[in-house]
């Protein structure tokens, strides 16, 4: 039976092994649940088991054991409970049909469903395995509340099957069970009626918001997996039924930590390829997301062609929106909203800034933050984030140093140790952000700044491009410890962020030289020392920072300067990029529209309705590495060749530890 | 005379306070000042050509003072300069070919005349049929060594024709001065009209669907990316703005007026997009012997790029802006730093910046450069009126314009 059905349901193995399992344990696990609520495990059951098994079981054997219905029928076969009535069974058939109906939704899950399916519909044989499911924890995993009661039902039932084999032992779900097993028998199918009825006729967002349920229970249930995997030794290791799980029951909790780490490597592994960025000349998806999204932006009316694949929107209409949704909008924590209204006014800059008020926001988002009931904190926590996540992308594109800082929360929250209670989670959770910023961020700063000072000598002149934060602490450092340079700062339009590292120079007593960008090689025949900011750095040692740097790198080395890169580790991104057109970030295009020309007030007004005229403004380019001598990172200097292994080390040491 | 006088000093006032901009007006304005000079210079009967010479130099060398960076007034002067030296010297060689054959004068006026038709071949054509008889006598001066040894023989060749002319000194006097003014206005007409003559060559070197990325406001690139474009080839510009002057706003509004593609972008973007640009094309401010160039400000940076990414860079350039002298230090001797306030505003910083006051508070410098300087190795290829060059070759195509004596004026 095992060995003909395992090839037949490829990506159902686990299935595999639960229907080898049924014959020998059927009893076992049963009763146990029953325990709880012996009812419905009853009046589910029984209907089926009243069945001739022997009837239902050569089908299931012999066809390919797509359909649900077949897997409940063997599977609620073997079971001896008593008590056939015409009722029942008329309400078994509906059942089946119902689950049967789920398929499809289920195969879009891809591959972790299909194990569940068969463990779902053994539960479903029990009725209170729904009521349960309502209550795990996974179904925290649900987008914020705004999706439709069926998916949320549905989709912990497939997890739940996991965490039905740990224990629920847990008084509050029990209790929960008890009250609504009454209640079950009705819903049941008439929830199942809606998700089939629903499934026709869903609209796309909502079949996208269904998937991305899917897929988050799919990503919690796998999270929950492992986790329990190490405590899950109640659930009778004896029984041989529960085969699916042996790979997280076997190993007992001796050899769990070693296991776990194994499995999670493995998921890092997976997780650790980088997401595709969302292409903005994919029109449906692009549809998709705009009907989920909080801000509102209209796009743009001349769209550069060339640049079609990023967001083209317009600036500054959606702001008065936002700021007054402020009080309605509850999904999205208030902290985390006014980082994004920041983010999107322009009024937070920089990398290391943004981050730093994401995290903050982020930690503030945590204290406040209760698990619903019945709900999992590490999953519900992850939806959450994510939620806030994508709003913040919705403001404005994240930058790729936040990217790593939210895949070191999500990791963090991740590894939460299971026996943690809520608020010690929370604390640790917040003090693990505090550690980052502290440690990854500002200590970084710290030894960059000694580290790069020691390439300042006396008579020096030094060339900073833009605004950086760590540029300026090494320079006012090095004029704090007495060395005697020059300073020229090299501007560019729209942004003139060189004002503010001007401003901050002279006051301190630094000689300064202002220019723009278009005379840098007028002034580099003086430079001796050109240093840079860097938004991230690539693995094959490309730079990704303001726009306007790869000029200053090229002309510097035209000249036969040096450039030094100055940029934390955190920084660093293991995807790899050739040119600045395919991942880049549009600023406001009417920033550079309006220029101060005397002549240009009718000028620009011709010019709003032409089709022919776009301006572009881009954020970001890329320096190729070989501009680049040199890179200040907290780990060292190192040439740019070099980046791969601190990525590989950093992330080694950032996920695991 | 005085009124000659005083339009100079006006001129030469409007040069100093930079009224006038761009060297294609500032080239016509030299030049008619010039035609003007000589027409109202009062010729002495023997040494006219000197004579006039002299005038010219004299001015010139108070225009090129009020504004040394501005070079198309030194071309403009040294092309008088060699538009009478070279009539002078056809005179004077018809005179002696008169001497064997009266007709023969009259045949080469009719060459000249023929010159004067077609002006779009005019420089070059005159310059050729002046070589061929100006060669071995300016071989030979270049022997000899001095200017003066050069024109000493031009002087005392027509004084030797004198004695065959004396009947008739007085119309040979005319004759040279009417000639000079038709060789100038004949240089007037040239121009002007370079913009055609360059943008007749845009349809060679324009594809479809090419993207161009220019930068500055130039009429001649504008000229020539719209002669592409009547031509119905499509075709998509990016313009750098240019800031702090942002001519390349300017530049974009006439495109888009025009009805091309016009994408405008930052300065600092130019690296970022110059992987998806088909070619570089500029307008010069001026072309210096080497093959060097000098634009507006940031031409280095896109040329560099341009390098960097094997896309060609091509260089517009009148005849006017080619500028004899070989270049030394480019970047700093010629060029010109405007005014801070472009890119700061006074009242923020006034608390940092010296105002030359010599106080001993930190110093904020703010250098903000006309100019930029383009090496001959960053250049593919540079189009005149007279069709298109390699910038190894500049040094030859400008010594037809000028002659060797007027290198230093």
């Amino acid at each position: 039976m095992d060995p003909r059905r395992g090839p037949l349901a490829v990506p159902k193995v686990r299935r595999v092994g639960f229907f080898t399992s049924i014959e020998p344990s059927p009893e076992t696990p049963r009763p146990n649940r029953s325990l709880s609520g012996p009812a419905e495990a009853i009046t589910s059951s029984s209907p089926l088991s009243d069945s001739p098994s022997g009837q239902f079981i050569s089908p299931v054997q012999i066809p390919p054991s797509r359909h649900h219905s077949d897997n409940l029928a063997s599977r609620a076969a073997p079971v001896p409970v008593p008590g056939p009535s015409a009722f029942r069974r008329q309400l078994a058939n509906d059942r089946t049909l119902h689950v049967g109906s789920y398929n499809p939704v289920d195969s879009l899950l891809g591959t972790s469903p299909p194990s569940s399916n068969g463990e779902v519909s053994e539960d479903s044989g029990s009725l209170f395995g729904f009521q349960r499911s309502d209550s795990a924890k996974l179904s925290a995993s649900f987008p914020n509340g705004g999706f439709n009661m069926t998916v949320a039902v549905r989709a912990p039932r497939e997890s739940e099957a996991k965490v039905a084999i740990a224990s629920t032992s847990d008084g509050r779900k029990k209790n929960v069970e008890a009250s609504g097993e009454s209640e079950s028998v009705s819903t049941k199918p008439r929830k199942e009626k809606e998700t089939k009825s629903l499934k026709e006729k869903t609209s796309k967002a909502e079949r996208r918001a269904i998937q991305e349920a899917q897929r988050a229970a799919k990503a919690a249930a796998k999270g929950e997996g492992s986790k329990r995997a190490g405590e899950s030794s109640r659930p009778k290791p004896s029984k041989p039924a529960k085969q699916p799980q042996p790979k997280k029951e076997a190993p007992q909790v001796t050899s769990s930590v070693s296991e776990k780490r194994a499995v999670s490597v493995e998921k890092e592994r997976r997780m650790d390829v980088p997401q595709t960025q969302m292409q903005y000349d994919d029109k449906s998806r692009v549809d998709k997301a705009k009907r989920r999204s909080v801000v509102e932006q209209t796009e743009s009316k001349n769209k550069v062609e060339l640049f079609l694949h990023l967001p083209q929107y317009e600036r500054g209409n959606q702001l008065p929106n936002l700021s007054s949704n402020i009080f309605t909008l509850d999904t999205i924590h208030h902290a985390v909203y006014k980082v994004g209204l920041q983010h999107l006014a322009g009024d937070i800059a920089g990398d290391n800034a943004r981050c730093i008020a994401m995290l903050h926001a982020f930690q503030e988002a945590i204290n406040d933050y209760t698990t619903p009931p019945m709900k999992d904190l590490t999953m519900d926590l992850t939806a959450k984030i994510n939620g806030y996540v994508s709003f913040l992308i919705e403001c404005r594109p994240l930058s790729m140093s936040m990217g790593n800082a939210i895949r070191f929360l999500k990791n963090q929250i991740r590894k939460l140790p299971v026996d943690l209670s809520e608020p010690e989670a929370k604390a640790s959770l917040c003090s693990e952000i505090g550690r980052f910023i502290d440690e990854k961020i500002l200590l970084a700063d710290k030894v960059i700044v000694q580290h790069a000072v020691t390439k300042i000598r006396d008579g020096e002149v030094l060339l900073a491009y833009g605004f950086s934060c760590v540029v300026e602490m090494i320079l006012l450092y090095a004029h704090e410890i007495g060395r005697k340079f020059r300073v020229v700062i090299v501007d560019s339009r729209p942004n003139l962020e060189g004002q503010k590292l001007l401003r901050r120079l002279v006051t301190r007593g630094l000689d300064c030289t202002y220019t723009h960008i278009n005379a840098v090689s007028y002034i580099m025949g003086e430079v001796t020392r050109v240093f840079l900011g860097a938004s991230s750095i690539f693995s094959n040692g490309t730079l990704y920072s303001q726009v306007g740097t790869a000029c200053v790198a090229m002309v510097a080395n035209a000249f036969s300067v040096p450039v030094i890169v100055c940029c934390e580790a955190y920084k660093f991104h293991e995807r790899v990029l050739l040119d600045s057109i395919c991942s880049n970030e549009l600023g406001d295009p009417d920033a550079i529209a309006n220029v101060p020309l005397r002549n240009n007030k009718k000028h620009s007004k011709t010019m709003d309705n032409n089709k022919n005229l776009q301006f572009l403004n881009l954020m970001y380019d890329s320096t190729p590495a070989e501009y680049i001598s040199m890179i200040v990172t907290d780990y060292g200097m190192i040439p740019p060749t070099s980046i791969p292994v601190i990525v590989r080390e950093y992330r080694r040491e950032d996920l695991l530890l | 005379m005085p009124d000659v006088q005083s339009m100079v000093l006006e001129f030469v006032n409007k040069l100093r306070k930079r009224k006038i901009e761009g060297s294609q007006a500032t080239a016509r304005c030299t030049v008619e000042l010039l035609r003007s000079v000589i027409s109202h210079h009062r010729v002495p009967h023997a040494n006219q050509a000197s004579a006039l010479i002299d005038a010219v130099k004299a001015v010139g060398a108070q225009l090129v003072a009020a504004n040394p960076v501005e070079l198309a007034v030194g071309n403009v002067v040294r092309r008088v300069l060699h538009i009478i030296r070279e009539e002078d010297l056809s005179l004077a060689t018809a005179a002696v070919a008169g001497l064997d054959l009266l007709e023969a004068s009259d045949d080469d006026e009719d060459v000249n005349g023929k010159g004067i038709g077609y002006p779009g071949m005019s420089a070059a054509v005159v310059a050729a049929a002046a070589r061929s008889t100006l060669r071995p006598p300016s071989l030979q001066t270049l022997l000899e060594g001095t200017p003066e040894s050069a024109t000493v023989p031009y002087t005392s060749s027509s004084g030797a024709d004198s004695e065959s002319k004396t009947a008739d000194k007085s119309s040979v006097t005319r004759k040279l001065k009417h000639d000079v003014i038709e060789g100038v206005n004949q240089l007037i007409h040239e121009i002007a009209g370079c913009h055609e003559q360059i943008a007749e060559q845009a349809i060679e070197h324009i594809h479809q669907n090419e993207v161009i990325l220019t930068l500055g406001s130039s009429r001649t690139v504008l000229e020539f990316l719209c002669a592409a474009k009547e031509k119905k080839r499509s075709f998509r510009v990016f313009v750098a703005e240019g800031a702090p002057r942002y001519q390349g706003h300017l530049l974009a509004k006439e495109l888009v007026a025009r009805g091309l593609q016009t994408t405008v972008i930052t300065d600092s973007a130019v690296f970022a997009m110059i992987s998806r640009v088909n070619m570089v094309i500029i307008g010069a401010h001026a072309v210096m012997a080497n093959g060097g160039v000098i634009g507006p400000v940031g031409v280095n940076m896109a040329a560099l790029a341009a390098k960097k990414h094997a896309v060609p860079f091509v260089v517009l350039a009148g005849s006017h802006k080619l500028c004899p002298l070989y270049p030394h230090n480019p970047e700093v001797l010629l060029n010109e730093l405007r005014s801070p306030s472009e890119l700061l505003d006074f009242g923020e910083f006034s608390d940092c910046l010296d105002f030359g006051s010599g106080s001993g508070s930190p110093l904020l410098q703010v250098v903000n450069p006309t100019f930029d300087y383009v090496p001959p190795s960053l250049v593919s290829l540079f189009i005149t009126d007279t069709g298109g060059h390699n910038p190894s070759y500049m040094y030859r195509l400008i010594a037809d314009y000028y002659s060797a004596d007027d290198l230093v004026m």
